[in-house]
């Protein structure tokens, strides 16, 4: 079903009027309301009369994760403190957080934006959404929240962690709709398997995932294991959380950008350039409605590719591909670019393969050493060596094979890749470089 | 004619082999025979033990992988020529020893060689034919 039927379905043109509307508006707001933005497209030599149409969007300069934190906490905002109403940030794992915030209004944007994602989805009034997401400064437990809300469905606000719990209550609650992150998804499905729960016994229909890559064959492990349909979802907190584009029911053909509120470009991630349709690079965003942190061609380090063709659902949004990987999750192995949706893919594609799996990088002497620890589960083991040697000769040559790196493999017992609740941490890079 | 034998697989880190043990005493399992095959990253436990479906429920529980083969136990006097004999009839009738290990009987004097043929009820047949003794299940199990 599609949510908002007036603005998801404008014809193309229509639609970049009204962007272009809303972007002149954005830059002369921003140029007057952020210093600090001010500064940079001074510096660029760029005034806010010359951004005319969104073909002028190019003019401008990137804002960076770098930005962001050097105008920590609230240097970006772009309305009076007094009409933030909320507060959110990233986990800030690789320095100070990054921190973002919503007036009334962007609340409201943003409730609309996952009511369209659940819309899209298969959810609607009626459902109960079982929200695994984390609530707190992550943005993913709270937008996915209110979007259910503003649809109509009944939320179960229960965050993360407890999977013991989370399938007590599935049952209990009869939870409808399922939202976590993909790699929480799986671990669902495998305690539920401990517990001898058959999912089919659940009324679980649909899961919403997103927050972290993840691969096609991920997406038939999961359909597989809960006996659901599996969505992918996407946003980011800097952009305003999820709800920036998301897949409708035709699902193979990429996520849908809510672009009434977002323009969405990609470049080249190493020299900036903008690319066409259909070729693959660094996604770019910039708001066109937020009020208290609007961003102007936010870089958001995620890979994809956008396609112009029309969806059979009558949206009219481009799509984006799935994620691939980020430009910061790229492993550089003996100089090949390689992400980790790539060795998931060649795993889950062999018959028996557990998803769990880790890659651990080292550096011996000044060659790079990538080892590929995979679980051993019931259906690849054998009694005889010869055959998990097979198997593991088997799992290299497919890896050298995409990727043109060896790589080692290494079978371990189950369970001993930790279990993520959240976004998995599939790679440990051990080089010091 | 045929026995069950568990297999488990085991990372190659200290205390595994330690760990599979104490389970299986702590559930009052006792084995009757067992072999390691190791490579340099891990190893495959195999064992044929007192009750096989415990065994392998306990050991399920406390997260291992374990599979369920069939082997057979084959009676052999214990003095010069008792393998050879049985070697020969295989081989001549191609057949292939997967693996197997063997164990001396405290009392009686001879030996128990445990098999895993690539076709085991040919196996069977022509070692009985041979007139080679071949144990029952439940004799190995009580050994």
């Amino acid at each position: 079903m599609i949510w908002n039927q007036e603005f998801e379905t404008l014809p193309r043109e229509a639609l970049e009027a009204l962007q272009t509307k809303r972007l002149h508006a954005l830059i002369e707001r921003v140029y007057d309301a952020v210093p600090y933005y001010h500064k940079k497209m001074d510096d660029a030599g760029v005034k806010p009369y010359h951004i005319k149409t969104i073909g002028d969007l190019k003019k401008l300069p990137f804002t960076t994760k770098e930005d962001l934190r050097l105008n920590y906490p609230f240097g970006l905002f772009a309305v009076p403190f007094e009409q933030v109403v909320r507060i959110h940030a990233s986990s800030g794992t690789t320095g100070k957080p990054t921190v973002v915030g919503y007036t009334k209004k962007d609340i409201d944007t943003w409730a609309e934006l996952m009511a369209r994602t659940l819309s899209a989805g298969g959810a609607h009034k009626g459902d109960v959404v079982h929200n695994a997401y984390g609530y707190g400064l992550f943005t993913g437990g709270l937008g996915a929240h209110y979007g259910a809300e503003k649809l109509g469905a009944a939320v179960i606000p229960i965050s993360g962690g407890n999977t013991k719990r989370q399938i007590m209550i599935m049952q209990d609650f009869g939870s409808t709709v399922l939202m976590c992150t993909p790699s929480y998804a799986l671990n669902i499905a495998e305690v539920m398997e401990e517990m001898n729960i058959e999912p089919s016994s659940l009324k679980l229909r649909v899961g919403l995932f997103g927050a972290e890559p993840w691969s096609e064959t991920m997406r038939h492990e999961i359909e597989k294991k809960l006996k659901i349909k599996a969505i992918d979802i996407y946003g980011l907190s800097e952009v305003i959380g999820p709800g920036v584009a998301s897949e409708c029911l035709e699902k193979q053909h990429g996520l849908h950008v809510n672009e009434d509120h977002f323009i969405p470009e990609i470049i080249n991630p190493e020299t900036g350039e903008p690319l066409k349709p259909g070729e693959t690079g660094e996604l770019v965003f910039t708001t066109l409605t937020k009020e208290a942190f609007p961003v102007i061609r936010y870089r958001t380090k995620d890979i994809s590719r956008l396609s112009p063709e029309q969806c059979t659902c009558g949206r009219t949004f481009y799509r984006m591909q799935r994620i691939t990987g980020r430009t910061d999750d790229m492993l550089i192995i003996r100089g090949v670019n390689v992400f980790p949706s790539q060795i998931e893919h060649v795993l889950m594609s062999i018959e028996g393969v557990e998803p769990h799996y880790q890659i651990i990088v080292e550096r011996e002497g000044s060659l790079d050493v990538m080892e590929v620890q995979v679980e051993v589960s019931e259906e690849i083991f054998s009694d005889e060596i010869k055959v998990l040697e097979k198997l593991t000769k088997r799992i290299e040559r497919e890896i050298k094979d995409l990727l043109g790196v060896s790589c080692k493999v290494k079978l371990v017992e189950p369970k001993t890749i930790q279990r993520s609740e959240g976004k998995a941490k599939r790679v440990i890079d051990n080089r010091k470089l | 004619m045929k026995v069950e034998q568990i297999s488990v697989f085991l990372e190659n880190k200290s205390g595994r082999l330690a760990d599979v043990a104490g389970i299986l005493a702590k559930a009052g399992i006792n084995i009757r025979a067992l072999s390691l095959a190791d490579t340099t990253d891990f190893g495959i436990l195999r064992l044929i033990v007192n009750n096989t479906e415990t065994a392998k429920k306990i050991l399920k529980e406390n997260g291992f992988t374990v599979g369920k083969t069939e082997v057979i136990a084959v009676e052999v006097s214990d003095k010069p020529g008792g393998l050879a004999q049985i070697l020969d009839a295989i081989q001549k009738n191609k057949i292939n020893v997967e693996y197997m290990y063997a164990f001396v009987q405290k009392n009686g004097g001879n030996a128990i060689i445990i098999f895993r043929f690539d076709e085991l009820e040919k196996a069977i047949e022509i070692l009985t034919k041979a007139g080679i003794n071949i144990l029952k299940g439940e004799e190995v199990y009580a050994l």
